[in-house]
């Protein structure tokens, strides 16, 4: 084999400068592949694959589609991808992720699932108001709006279902947490939580995505939190992942988790580093 | 390096450390290009992909 590991990712961010200088600091053979410009063969062996991208490839597509079926293709030909395609299916897809982590028993927020305007709205009014309607595939906070009362949920909703999005006719409705102005977000490589951060909503917006504005500050590592993160982290088949938590009236709910976790912020509250954490998972997988 | 936004003709500037793929923003107009190439010093920089659906972490 040329290579024992490859990045394939379509755009490059901090992390994954972060990630080519940790493989060079560590003197390890990688290469960089740009997802857009590959031309995948369906009858290509095994072997030229392998010869190509290595035993071990770590997925950083900000394209959850692209990334996922790159993923999929890769593992056709016996390549080991990190995340795997499962993981990318699940976390790259709410209505998914929340199904494995009911089956898995992990606290989550209550979700109702609709395929109509009409029963979207019928499933806001059985939630009540606030509630909350995302998009079942997309993040950074976009499309996730809190619906506040049933004139604001019937415009939202007939827009969403007017749209000509593949998409836009699934409606996922979430109950509205009581919180504080904040979640938590964790960074688990492997089976190691490596940090938490809390993630404070903007004044001029109740969402905490760190791309909308939000305010981070560390968050102390608990034995629960762990515990919870590691068993979430299991739930959707592991990997380099970051795991997104609220704090509710009853305990910590896991709301999301991310398969390609950007960690610029989190980093500034962990000792590890946590590129070099991520190479030095790959690289174990490569030598098994 | 320094280069100029392809649409509004600010300066960009680019860090030493530049590598294939990683986005500039223009600092004006907010554009972003692509660094499709480096030969020694000179970066040759494309209109960036626009933000898809499916994108995110």
């Amino acid at each position: 084999m040329n290579n024992r590991i490859s990045i394939i990712y379509d755009r490059v961010r901090w992390e994954e400068k972060e990630i080519f200088k940790a493989l060079e600091h560590k003197n390890i053979q990688f290469s960089k592949f740009d997802a857009k410009t590959l031309v995948l063969r369906s009858d290509d062996s095994v072997q030229s694959i392998q010869d190509v991208y290595g035993n071990s490839i770590l997925q950083r597509c900000i394209s959850h589609y692209r990334g996922m079926l790159i993923a999929h293709y890769l593992e056709s030909k016996n390549c080991s991808v990190v995340n795997n395609s499962s993981t990318s299916r699940t976390c790259g897809n709410k209505f998914l992720s929340t199904l494995v982590f009911e089956k898995a028993g992990i606290a989550t927020p209550l979700t109702l699932f609709s395929f109509s305007d009409k029963s979207a709205i019928n499933s806001v009014d059985s939630l009540g108001y606030p509630s909350v309607l995302k998009p079942i595939v997309g993040s950074w906070g976009r499309g996730v709006v809190k619906l506040n009362d049933m004139d604001s949920a019937k415009a939202l909703i007939e827009m969403r279902y007017n749209d000509d999005g593949l998409l836009s006719k699934i409606f996922y409705i979430q109950e509205h947490v009581n919180r504080p102005p904040r979640d938590i977000r964790t960074v688990v490589v492997g089976n190691e939580v490596l940090g938490a951060e809390y993630r404070y909503s903007s004044n001029d917006d109740w969402r905490t995505n760190f791309s909308l504005g939000a305010k981070i500050e560390n968050c102390p590592m608990t034995k629960e939190l762990e515990d919870i993160v590691i068993k979430a982290s299991e739930s959707v088949g592991g990997g380099i992942l970051g795991v997104d938590l609220m704090e509710s009236d009853d305990g910590l709910l896991v709301h999301e988790i991310n398969n390609n976790v950007e960690f610029k912020g989190i980093s500034k509250f962990t000792n590890d580093n946590i590129a070099h954490k991520i190479v030095d998972y790959i690289d174990t997988i490569s030598k098994r | 390096m320094e280069q100029k936004c392809q649409d509004c003709d600010a300066t960009l500037k680019i860090l030493d450390d530049v590598v294939v793929g990683e986005i500039i923003s223009c600092p004006d107009c907010g554009n972003e290009f692509e660094v499709s190439k480096i030969n020694s010093n000179n970066v040759t920089l494309s209109p960036a992909e626009s933000v898809g659906e499916d994108w995110g972490e």
